[in-house]
Protein backbone atom coordinates (compact mmCIF):
# COMPACT_ATOMS: atom_id res chain seq x y z
CA UNK A 1 0.00 0.00 0.00
CA UNK A 2 1.61 3.21 -1.22
CA UNK A 3 1.68 6.40 1.39
CA UNK A 4 -0.77 8.03 -0.67
CA UNK A 5 -3.64 5.67 -0.78
CA UNK A 6 -3.46 5.70 3.02
CA UNK A 7 -3.53 9.02 3.42
CA UNK A 8 -6.37 10.20 0.98
CA UNK A 9 -8.56 12.64 3.17
CA UNK A 10 -11.44 12.12 4.15
CA UNK A 11 -14.01 15.01 3.67
CA UNK A 12 -14.45 17.56 6.25
CA UNK A 13 -16.93 18.35 7.86
CA UNK A 14 -18.77 15.24 9.27
CA UNK A 15 -17.31 12.61 11.85
CA UNK A 16 -16.01 10.14 9.66
CA UNK A 17 -14.14 6.52 10.32
CA UNK A 18 -10.45 7.85 11.88
CA UNK A 19 -9.11 4.79 12.94
CA UNK A 20 -6.77 2.88 10.68
CA UNK A 21 -7.20 -0.94 11.08
CA UNK A 22 -3.58 -0.98 11.85
CA UNK A 23 -3.84 2.20 13.95
CA UNK A 24 -3.89 2.72 17.94
CA UNK A 25 -6.86 1.49 19.71
CA UNK A 26 -9.24 3.61 21.16
CA UNK A 27 -8.06 3.80 24.32
CA UNK A 28 -5.65 5.56 26.92
CA UNK A 29 -2.22 4.55 27.33
CA UNK A 30 0.71 5.95 28.74
CA UNK A 31 4.02 7.42 27.89
CA UNK A 32 7.10 4.54 29.22
CA UNK A 33 8.98 5.34 32.04
CA UNK A 34 12.00 3.57 33.09
CA UNK A 35 11.38 4.23 36.27
CA UNK A 36 8.39 1.85 35.57
CA UNK A 37 9.65 -0.65 33.75
CA UNK A 38 9.81 -3.63 36.16
CA UNK A 39 6.54 -2.47 37.89
CA UNK A 40 5.25 -2.27 34.15
CA UNK A 41 6.57 -6.29 33.67
CA UNK A 42 5.01 -7.71 37.35
CA UNK A 43 1.88 -6.25 36.92
CA UNK A 44 0.47 -6.15 33.25
CA UNK A 45 -1.24 -2.89 33.58
CA UNK A 46 -4.63 -2.90 31.60
CA UNK A 47 -3.84 -0.17 29.04
CA UNK A 48 -4.32 0.59 25.69
CA UNK A 49 -1.03 1.07 24.58
CA UNK A 50 2.78 2.61 25.28
CA UNK A 51 4.54 5.57 24.17
CA UNK A 52 7.85 5.52 23.61
CA UNK A 53 10.32 8.66 22.80
CA UNK A 54 12.34 7.56 19.42
CA UNK A 55 15.52 9.34 20.02
CA UNK A 56 16.02 7.67 24.17
CA UNK A 57 15.95 3.84 22.01
CA UNK A 58 18.10 4.51 19.47
CA UNK A 59 20.86 2.78 21.31
CA UNK A 60 22.14 -0.15 20.41
CA UNK A 61 21.03 -2.90 22.90
CA UNK A 62 21.12 -2.92 26.75
CA UNK A 63 18.22 -2.52 29.30
CA UNK A 64 15.74 -0.07 26.98
CA UNK A 65 15.31 -2.42 24.45
CA UNK A 66 15.28 -6.00 27.15
CA UNK A 67 12.26 -3.74 28.57
CA UNK A 68 10.38 -2.33 25.29
CA UNK A 69 10.53 -6.19 23.45
CA UNK A 70 8.69 -7.50 26.20
CA UNK A 71 6.42 -4.88 26.63
CA UNK A 72 5.71 -4.51 22.96
CA UNK A 73 5.10 -8.47 23.17
CA UNK A 74 1.91 -7.49 24.87
CA UNK A 75 0.76 -3.83 24.15
CA UNK A 76 0.55 -1.66 21.02
CA UNK A 77 2.96 0.40 20.82
CA UNK A 78 3.35 4.67 19.28
CA UNK A 79 6.44 6.09 18.76
CA UNK A 80 6.82 9.69 19.22
CA UNK A 81 9.98 11.68 17.38
CA UNK A 82 11.78 14.38 19.19
CA UNK A 83 14.35 14.98 17.13
CA UNK A 84 14.05 15.36 14.14
CA UNK A 85 13.23 18.85 13.09
CA UNK A 86 10.91 18.99 10.74
CA UNK A 87 10.56 22.98 10.86
CA UNK A 88 14.57 23.51 10.18
CA UNK A 89 15.53 25.62 7.98
CA UNK A 90 18.11 23.18 6.64
CA UNK A 91 17.78 19.76 5.21
CA UNK A 92 16.67 16.95 7.50
CA UNK A 93 19.47 15.05 8.77
CA UNK A 94 19.05 11.83 7.19
CA UNK A 95 21.46 9.76 9.01
CA UNK A 96 18.42 10.37 11.55
CA UNK A 97 15.85 8.82 9.42
CA UNK A 98 17.86 6.22 8.73
CA UNK A 99 17.95 5.08 12.51
CA UNK A 100 13.77 6.27 12.60
CA UNK A 101 13.57 3.73 10.15
CA UNK A 102 15.47 0.92 11.62
CA UNK A 103 13.61 1.84 14.71
CA UNK A 104 10.31 1.20 12.98
CA UNK A 105 11.54 -2.58 11.63
CA UNK A 106 12.36 -3.10 14.78
CA UNK A 107 9.44 -2.57 16.61
CA UNK A 108 6.27 -2.37 14.21
CA UNK A 109 4.66 0.91 16.00
CA UNK A 110 0.71 1.03 15.50
CA UNK A 111 1.66 4.86 14.78
CA UNK A 112 4.91 7.19 13.96
CA UNK A 113 4.32 10.99 15.42
CA UNK A 114 6.37 13.78 15.27
CA UNK A 115 6.38 17.70 16.03
CA UNK A 116 5.57 20.68 14.14
CA UNK A 117 8.66 22.51 15.06
CA UNK A 118 12.39 22.79 14.69
CA UNK A 119 14.97 21.79 16.96
CA UNK A 120 18.42 21.39 15.13
CA UNK A 121 20.27 24.18 13.45
CA UNK A 122 23.31 24.60 12.68
CA UNK A 123 24.75 20.87 13.25
CA UNK A 124 23.46 21.64 17.15
CA UNK A 125 20.95 19.95 18.57
CA UNK A 126 18.54 22.20 20.64
CA UNK A 127 16.76 20.06 22.60
CA UNK A 128 13.47 22.02 22.37
CA UNK A 129 10.42 22.37 20.23
CA UNK A 130 11.20 25.57 18.64
CA UNK A 131 8.51 27.67 17.06
CA UNK A 132 8.11 28.35 13.48
CA UNK A 133 6.59 31.77 11.74
CA UNK A 134 3.16 30.36 9.61
CA UNK A 135 4.04 31.79 6.37
CA UNK A 136 4.30 30.27 2.66
CA UNK A 137 7.92 29.80 3.01
CA UNK A 138 7.52 28.01 5.66
CA UNK A 139 4.43 26.06 4.42
CA UNK A 140 6.46 24.54 1.28
CA UNK A 141 9.49 23.79 3.53
CA UNK A 142 7.65 22.05 6.48
CA UNK A 143 5.53 20.11 3.32
CA UNK A 144 8.71 19.02 2.04
CA UNK A 145 10.57 17.71 4.70
CA UNK A 146 6.74 15.52 5.94
CA UNK A 147 7.16 14.40 2.20
CA UNK A 148 10.77 13.30 2.64
CA UNK A 149 9.67 11.96 6.05
CA UNK A 150 6.55 9.72 4.86
CA UNK A 151 8.76 8.78 2.07
CA UNK A 152 11.79 7.56 4.21
CA UNK A 153 9.59 6.04 6.77
CA UNK A 154 7.20 4.26 4.19
CA UNK A 155 4.23 5.22 6.30
CA UNK A 156 1.89 8.05 7.28
CA UNK A 157 2.99 9.69 10.01
CA UNK A 158 1.01 12.04 12.85
CA UNK A 159 2.13 15.77 13.47
CA UNK A 160 1.65 17.50 16.68
CA UNK A 161 0.09 20.67 17.22
CA UNK A 162 3.04 23.40 19.11
CA UNK A 163 2.65 24.60 22.72
CA UNK A 164 4.46 28.19 22.12
CA UNK A 165 4.74 31.14 24.12
CA UNK A 166 5.95 34.13 21.19
CA UNK A 167 4.51 34.59 17.92
CA UNK A 168 6.02 35.99 14.30
CA UNK A 169 5.34 39.53 12.61
CA UNK A 170 6.17 37.24 9.33
CA UNK A 171 3.19 34.68 10.09
CA UNK A 172 0.55 35.30 7.21
CA UNK A 173 -1.64 32.52 8.52
CA UNK A 174 -3.34 31.37 11.51
CA UNK A 175 -1.80 27.73 13.26
CA UNK A 176 -5.24 26.11 12.61
CA UNK A 177 -5.03 27.20 8.63
CA UNK A 178 -1.36 26.32 8.50
CA UNK A 179 -1.51 22.43 9.88
CA UNK A 180 -4.87 22.10 7.75
CA UNK A 181 -2.95 22.94 4.54
CA UNK A 182 -0.11 20.71 5.77
CA UNK A 183 -2.49 17.75 6.23
CA UNK A 184 -3.78 18.71 2.91
CA UNK A 185 -0.69 18.84 0.87
CA UNK A 186 0.73 15.86 2.86
CA UNK A 187 -1.86 13.76 3.72
CA UNK A 188 -0.15 13.41 6.70
CA UNK A 189 -2.27 13.33 10.24
CA UNK A 190 -2.52 14.73 13.13
CA UNK A 191 -1.54 14.13 17.13
CA UNK A 192 -3.90 16.78 18.43
CA UNK A 193 -2.15 18.01 21.77
CA UNK A 194 -5.25 19.08 23.97
CA UNK A 195 -2.48 20.50 26.70
CA UNK A 196 -0.75 22.66 23.81
CA UNK A 197 -3.74 23.68 22.08
CA UNK A 198 -4.90 25.27 25.73
CA UNK A 199 -1.00 26.27 26.54
CA UNK A 200 -0.95 28.20 23.32
CA UNK A 201 -4.35 29.32 23.46
CA UNK A 202 -3.34 31.52 27.16
CA UNK A 203 -0.35 32.32 25.75
CA UNK A 204 -1.70 34.02 22.97
CA UNK A 205 -5.06 34.76 23.90
CA UNK A 206 -6.88 32.47 21.08
CA UNK A 207 -9.44 30.79 21.81
CA UNK A 208 -8.57 26.82 22.14
CA UNK A 209 -12.46 25.37 21.24
CA UNK A 210 -12.68 27.65 18.42
CA UNK A 211 -8.66 26.33 17.53
CA UNK A 212 -9.54 22.78 17.83
CA UNK A 213 -12.96 23.26 15.66
CA UNK A 214 -10.77 24.76 12.78
CA UNK A 215 -7.98 21.99 12.90
CA UNK A 216 -8.98 18.98 10.37
CA UNK A 217 -10.35 16.43 13.26
CA UNK A 218 -11.40 14.01 10.81
CA UNK A 219 -7.12 13.42 10.46
CA UNK A 220 -6.63 12.78 14.11
CA UNK A 221 -4.78 9.61 14.83
CA UNK A 222 -4.42 10.35 18.69
CA UNK A 223 -4.49 12.83 21.71
CA UNK A 224 -2.25 13.68 24.02
CA UNK A 225 -2.96 15.34 27.55
CA UNK A 226 -0.29 16.32 29.89
CA UNK A 227 0.22 18.86 32.46
CA UNK A 228 1.94 21.99 32.39
CA UNK A 229 3.45 24.98 35.00
CA UNK A 230 2.09 28.62 35.60
CA UNK A 231 4.07 32.27 35.09
CA UNK A 232 3.24 35.38 34.41
CA UNK A 233 4.91 37.57 31.11
CA UNK A 234 6.37 40.69 31.76
CA UNK A 235 3.03 42.45 31.22
CA UNK A 236 1.43 40.09 34.14
CA UNK A 237 -0.70 38.19 31.84
CA UNK A 238 -0.77 34.26 32.35
CA UNK A 239 2.12 32.05 30.46
CA UNK A 240 1.59 28.68 30.52
CA UNK A 241 4.79 26.53 30.44
CA UNK A 242 4.54 22.92 28.27
CA UNK A 243 6.51 20.81 30.82
CA UNK A 244 4.75 17.30 31.08
CA UNK A 245 6.13 17.60 34.57
CA UNK A 246 2.49 17.76 36.99
CA UNK A 247 -1.33 16.37 36.53
CA UNK A 248 -3.71 16.84 34.17
CA UNK A 249 -5.38 20.65 34.79
CA UNK A 250 -8.96 20.82 34.80
CA UNK A 251 -9.20 23.09 31.94
CA UNK A 252 -7.39 20.83 29.65
CA UNK A 253 -9.85 18.01 30.86
CA UNK A 254 -12.53 20.04 29.75
CA UNK A 255 -11.11 21.12 26.64
CA UNK A 256 -10.39 17.08 26.10
CA UNK A 257 -14.06 16.56 26.54
CA UNK A 258 -14.92 19.28 23.90
CA UNK A 259 -12.70 17.61 21.38
CA UNK A 260 -14.10 14.13 21.90
CA UNK A 261 -17.28 15.17 21.20
CA UNK A 262 -16.13 16.42 18.07
CA UNK A 263 -13.81 13.46 17.23
CA UNK A 264 -15.54 10.23 18.88
CA UNK A 265 -13.74 8.51 20.70
CA UNK A 266 -9.66 8.29 20.17
CA UNK A 267 -6.86 6.87 21.17
CA UNK A 268 -5.28 9.29 23.85
CA UNK A 269 -1.83 9.59 25.57
CA UNK A 270 -1.09 11.06 29.64
CA UNK A 271 2.17 12.56 28.52
CA UNK A 272 4.31 12.43 31.69
CA UNK A 273 8.01 13.13 31.19
CA UNK A 274 9.23 14.97 34.60
CA UNK A 275 8.86 14.80 38.12
CA UNK A 276 7.66 11.06 37.22
CA UNK A 277 5.12 9.75 40.35
CA UNK A 278 4.58 6.62 40.92
CA UNK A 279 2.86 3.84 38.24
CA UNK A 280 -0.68 4.21 40.25
CA UNK A 281 -0.78 7.89 40.06
CA UNK A 282 -0.58 7.84 36.07
CA UNK A 283 -3.13 4.83 35.64
CA UNK A 284 -5.83 6.97 37.49
CA UNK A 285 -5.31 9.44 34.97
CA UNK A 286 -5.25 7.42 31.72
CA UNK A 287 -8.74 5.59 33.60
CA UNK A 288 -10.08 9.22 33.58
CA UNK A 289 -9.54 9.72 30.51
CA UNK A 290 -10.85 6.15 29.34
CA UNK A 291 -14.15 7.43 30.91
CA UNK A 292 -14.35 9.97 28.72
CA UNK A 293 -13.70 8.06 25.55
CA UNK A 294 -16.41 5.59 27.10
CA UNK A 295 -18.85 8.62 26.56
CA UNK A 296 -18.05 9.65 23.21
CA UNK A 297 -18.30 5.91 22.26
CA UNK A 298 -22.04 6.10 23.67
CA UNK A 299 -22.97 9.26 22.84
CA UNK A 300 -21.44 8.03 18.88
CA UNK A 301 -23.84 5.02 18.97
CA UNK A 302 -26.81 6.74 20.52
CA UNK A 303 -26.52 9.09 17.46
CA UNK A 304 -26.16 6.20 14.95
CA UNK A 305 -29.10 4.53 16.72
CA UNK B 1 21.47 35.42 8.74
CA UNK B 2 18.52 33.42 8.94
CA UNK B 3 15.84 33.70 11.12
CA UNK B 4 16.70 30.65 12.87
CA UNK B 5 20.43 31.51 12.79
CA UNK B 6 19.63 34.72 14.70
CA UNK B 7 17.21 32.41 16.91
CA UNK B 8 19.90 29.63 18.36
CA UNK B 9 22.80 32.79 18.14
CA UNK B 10 20.19 34.27 20.76
CA UNK B 11 19.17 30.64 22.74
CA UNK B 12 22.31 30.14 24.16
CA UNK B 13 24.13 33.42 25.20
CA UNK B 14 22.39 34.74 27.81
CA UNK B 15 23.52 38.34 27.14
CA UNK B 16 22.26 38.64 23.27
CA UNK B 17 19.37 40.44 22.74
CA UNK B 18 15.61 38.78 21.99
CA UNK B 19 15.82 37.71 18.22
CA UNK B 20 13.69 40.36 16.24
CA UNK B 21 10.57 39.42 14.53
CA UNK B 22 8.77 38.06 17.49
CA UNK B 23 5.49 39.48 18.66
CA UNK B 24 2.78 39.05 21.52
CA UNK B 25 -0.37 39.22 22.01
CA UNK B 26 -0.41 42.01 24.59
CA UNK B 27 2.84 43.80 23.19
CA UNK B 28 4.64 42.82 26.93
CA UNK B 29 8.53 42.82 26.64
CA UNK B 30 9.90 39.95 24.91
CA UNK B 31 13.06 38.86 26.88
CA UNK B 32 10.88 37.23 28.99
CA UNK B 33 9.01 35.04 26.69
CA UNK B 34 11.95 34.27 24.83
CA UNK B 35 13.58 33.35 28.01
CA UNK B 36 11.19 30.23 28.10
CA UNK B 37 13.33 29.04 25.24
CA UNK B 38 16.50 29.79 27.00
CA UNK B 39 15.46 28.42 30.02
CA UNK B 40 14.16 25.10 28.41
CA UNK B 41 17.35 24.49 26.13
CA UNK B 42 20.29 25.13 28.66
CA UNK B 43 18.19 23.48 31.73
CA UNK B 44 17.07 20.53 30.26
CA UNK B 45 20.75 20.05 28.88
CA UNK B 46 22.19 20.78 31.88
CA UNK B 47 19.75 17.73 33.50
CA UNK B 48 20.56 15.49 30.67
CA UNK B 49 24.52 15.77 31.37
CA UNK B 50 23.11 15.43 35.00
CA UNK B 51 21.68 11.92 34.36
CA UNK B 52 24.75 10.69 32.97
CA UNK B 53 27.23 12.38 35.64
CA UNK B 54 25.36 11.90 39.32
CA UNK B 55 28.58 10.93 40.93
CA UNK B 56 30.01 13.93 39.52
CA UNK B 57 27.24 16.04 40.55
CA UNK B 58 27.68 14.40 44.39
CA UNK B 59 31.37 15.26 44.61
CA UNK B 60 31.00 19.13 43.86
CA UNK B 61 27.63 19.48 44.63
CA UNK B 62 24.10 20.72 43.19
CA UNK B 63 25.00 24.22 42.82
CA UNK B 64 28.55 23.76 41.23
CA UNK B 65 28.07 20.91 39.08
CA UNK B 66 24.87 23.19 37.49
CA UNK B 67 27.10 26.21 37.22
CA UNK B 68 30.01 24.02 35.68
CA UNK B 69 27.40 22.28 33.18
CA UNK B 70 26.04 25.40 32.03
CA UNK B 71 29.37 26.79 30.46
CA UNK B 72 29.86 23.63 28.70
CA UNK B 73 26.57 22.89 27.87
CA UNK B 74 26.81 26.69 26.00
CA UNK B 75 30.32 26.40 24.78
CA UNK B 76 29.65 22.65 23.24
CA UNK B 77 26.04 22.24 22.82
CA UNK B 78 25.08 18.86 21.51
CA UNK B 79 25.14 17.88 17.65
CA UNK B 80 23.10 14.64 17.79
CA UNK B 81 19.42 14.34 19.02
CA UNK B 82 20.81 11.16 21.08
CA UNK B 83 21.36 12.49 24.02
CA UNK B 84 22.63 9.44 26.00
CA UNK B 85 25.91 10.25 23.92
CA UNK B 86 25.60 14.29 24.84
CA UNK B 87 28.99 14.68 27.36
CA UNK B 88 31.97 12.81 25.80
CA UNK B 89 33.90 15.94 25.96
CA UNK B 90 32.91 16.74 29.29
CA UNK B 91 35.49 15.45 31.71
CA UNK B 92 38.37 17.08 29.54
CA UNK B 93 35.99 20.03 29.62
CA UNK B 94 36.41 19.74 33.58
CA UNK B 95 39.83 19.06 33.15
CA UNK B 96 40.58 22.63 31.83
CA UNK B 97 38.10 24.60 34.39
CA UNK B 98 39.78 26.42 36.68
CA UNK B 99 37.12 26.32 39.35
CA UNK B 100 37.25 22.34 40.04
CA UNK B 101 40.83 22.61 40.05
CA UNK B 102 41.24 21.81 44.17
CA UNK B 103 39.22 18.07 43.26
CA UNK B 104 41.93 16.75 40.88
CA UNK B 105 40.17 13.30 40.75
CA UNK B 106 36.62 14.49 39.06
CA UNK B 107 37.56 14.39 35.62
CA UNK B 108 38.65 10.96 35.60
CA UNK B 109 35.21 10.09 37.96
CA UNK B 110 33.28 12.05 35.08
CA UNK B 111 35.74 9.93 32.36
CA UNK B 112 34.21 6.48 34.40
CA UNK B 113 30.67 7.56 34.39
CA UNK B 114 30.98 8.08 30.70
CA UNK B 115 31.65 4.79 29.94
CA UNK B 116 28.85 3.32 32.75
CA UNK B 117 26.75 5.34 29.64
CA UNK B 118 28.14 3.84 26.96
CA UNK B 119 28.24 -0.02 28.44
CA UNK B 120 24.43 0.10 29.44
CA UNK B 121 23.78 1.46 25.89
CA UNK B 122 25.91 -1.23 24.27
CA UNK B 123 25.40 -3.55 21.91
CA UNK B 124 24.02 -7.47 23.80
CA UNK B 125 26.29 -10.15 23.35
CA UNK B 126 26.25 -13.43 25.08
CA UNK B 127 29.45 -13.69 27.39
CA UNK B 128 31.06 -17.29 27.56
CA UNK B 129 29.24 -19.99 28.94
CA UNK B 130 30.91 -21.77 32.03
CA UNK B 131 31.14 -24.93 29.67
CA UNK B 132 33.11 -23.43 26.96
CA UNK B 133 35.04 -21.62 29.49
CA UNK B 134 35.80 -25.07 30.73
CA UNK B 135 36.68 -26.57 27.25
CA UNK B 136 38.81 -23.32 26.66
CA UNK B 137 41.18 -24.04 28.96
CA UNK B 138 40.67 -27.28 29.62
CA UNK B 139 44.40 -27.98 27.46
CA UNK B 140 46.96 -25.78 29.36
CA UNK B 141 48.91 -25.79 26.38
CA UNK B 142 47.16 -24.37 24.08
CA UNK B 143 46.14 -21.50 26.31
CA UNK B 144 48.86 -18.86 25.31
CA UNK B 145 47.68 -19.57 21.66
CA UNK B 146 44.19 -18.43 22.24
CA UNK B 147 42.54 -15.19 21.24
CA UNK B 148 39.51 -13.75 23.27
CA UNK B 149 36.73 -11.15 22.58
CA UNK B 150 35.20 -8.89 25.13
CA UNK B 151 32.13 -7.88 25.24
CA UNK B 152 30.53 -4.84 23.22
CA UNK B 153 30.11 -3.35 26.91
CA UNK B 154 33.94 -3.46 27.86
CA UNK B 155 35.60 -0.41 28.94
CA UNK B 156 38.55 0.46 30.77
CA UNK B 157 39.77 3.80 32.93
CA UNK B 158 43.20 3.61 33.60
CA UNK B 159 42.99 6.45 36.08
CA UNK B 160 45.69 8.35 38.80
CA UNK B 161 43.31 8.25 41.10
CA UNK B 162 41.20 5.91 43.11
CA UNK B 163 38.38 5.96 40.78
CA UNK B 164 36.70 2.73 41.76
CA UNK B 165 36.81 3.21 45.29
CA UNK B 166 35.51 6.62 45.12
CA UNK B 167 32.64 5.64 42.78
CA UNK B 168 31.81 2.96 45.37
CA UNK B 169 31.47 4.79 48.03
CA UNK B 170 29.17 6.92 46.32
CA UNK B 171 27.02 3.76 45.82
CA UNK B 172 27.19 3.34 49.58
CA UNK B 173 30.02 0.47 49.22
CA UNK B 174 32.51 1.24 51.28
CA UNK B 175 33.12 4.39 53.19
CA UNK B 176 34.51 7.36 51.55
CA UNK B 177 36.39 8.80 54.54
CA UNK B 178 38.41 5.63 54.47
CA UNK B 179 39.14 6.23 50.43
CA UNK B 180 42.53 7.76 49.77
CA UNK B 181 41.82 9.25 46.62
CA UNK B 182 45.17 9.55 45.16
CA UNK B 183 46.21 5.57 45.11
CA UNK B 184 45.67 4.57 41.10
CA UNK B 185 43.05 2.58 39.98
CA UNK B 186 42.46 1.13 36.82
CA UNK B 187 38.60 0.75 36.22
CA UNK B 188 36.90 -1.98 34.15
CA UNK B 189 33.05 -1.34 33.19
CA UNK B 190 31.02 -3.96 31.73
CA UNK B 191 27.64 -4.77 31.30
CA UNK B 192 26.81 -8.13 32.59
CA UNK B 193 22.94 -9.08 31.89
CA UNK B 194 21.34 -5.68 32.48
CA UNK B 195 23.07 -4.26 35.26
CA UNK B 196 26.68 -2.36 34.53
CA UNK B 197 29.35 -3.32 36.65
CA UNK B 198 32.36 -0.72 37.76
CA UNK B 199 35.56 -3.48 39.19
CA UNK B 200 39.15 -2.69 39.92
CA UNK B 201 41.50 -4.09 37.30
CA UNK B 202 44.39 -5.90 39.41
CA UNK B 203 48.25 -4.46 38.06
CA UNK B 204 48.25 -5.53 33.97
CA UNK B 205 44.53 -5.71 33.83
CA UNK B 206 44.35 -3.03 31.67
CA UNK B 207 47.41 -4.06 29.51
CA UNK B 208 46.13 -7.83 29.43
CA UNK B 209 42.70 -6.06 27.78
CA UNK B 210 44.39 -3.83 25.48
CA UNK B 211 45.95 -6.89 23.88
CA UNK B 212 42.87 -8.93 23.78
CA UNK B 213 41.19 -5.29 22.01
CA UNK B 214 44.11 -5.29 19.62
CA UNK B 215 43.50 -9.02 18.35
CA UNK B 216 46.87 -10.44 20.37
CA UNK B 217 47.03 -14.24 21.39
CA UNK B 218 46.75 -14.79 25.44
CA UNK B 219 50.59 -15.48 25.62
CA UNK B 220 51.23 -12.11 24.30
CA UNK B 221 49.28 -10.00 25.62
CA UNK B 222 50.44 -11.67 29.44
CA UNK B 223 53.45 -11.44 28.22
CA UNK B 224 53.04 -7.36 27.59
CA UNK B 225 51.11 -7.16 31.14
CA UNK B 226 54.45 -8.63 32.65
CA UNK B 227 56.87 -6.10 31.16
CA UNK B 228 54.77 -3.59 32.16
CA UNK B 229 54.12 -4.70 35.83
CA UNK B 230 56.73 -7.19 37.25
CA UNK B 231 53.84 -8.65 39.60
CA UNK B 232 51.77 -9.64 36.69
CA UNK B 233 49.46 -13.19 37.32
CA UNK B 234 47.27 -13.74 34.37
CA UNK B 235 44.90 -16.15 36.42
CA UNK B 236 43.66 -13.12 38.26
CA UNK B 237 42.54 -10.70 35.80
CA UNK B 238 41.81 -13.68 33.21
CA UNK B 239 39.16 -15.24 36.16
CA UNK B 240 37.84 -11.31 37.08
CA UNK B 241 36.99 -11.35 33.25
CA UNK B 242 35.24 -14.48 32.86
CA UNK B 243 33.59 -14.01 36.06
CA UNK B 244 31.92 -10.76 35.16
CA UNK B 245 31.01 -11.81 31.70
CA UNK B 246 33.36 -9.43 29.80
CA UNK B 247 34.86 -12.07 27.19
CA UNK B 248 32.08 -13.47 24.59
CA UNK B 249 35.05 -15.88 22.88
CA UNK B 250 38.25 -17.52 23.23
CA UNK B 251 39.35 -19.17 20.78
Amino acid sequence: MTIQSLCQPSARGAPTQRTHPDGLPARAGLGLKTQHFTEILATWPDLGFFEIHAENYLVAGGPFHHYLSRIRDRYPLSIHGVGLSIGAEGPLDIAHLDRLAALLDRYEPRSFSEHLAWSTHGGVFFNDLLPLPYDPTTLTRVCDHIDQTQEHLRRRILLENPATYVEFAASTLDEATFITEIVRRTGCGLLLDVNNAHVSGVNHRRNPQAYIAALPLSEVGEIHLAGFDWDRDAAGAPLLIDTHGAAIAAAVWDLYAFALERLGPTPTLIERDNDIPPLPVLLAEARCAERWIGYARRDRLEASA
Amino acid sequence: MSDQRLFTAALLDPDAPCPTGLTTWNGSDLARRFAVYRNNVVVSLIDALADTFPVTLELVGDEFFRAMAGIFVRAAPPTSALLAEYGEGFPAFIERFEPARSVPYLADVARLELLRVRAFHAADAEPLTPEQVARALADPERLPALRATCHPSLGVLRSRYAVVSLWAAHQGIGDLARVDPFLPESALVVRGGLEVQVIALPPGGDVLIAGFANGLMLGDAAALAASAHADFDLTTPLALLLRHGALCSLN
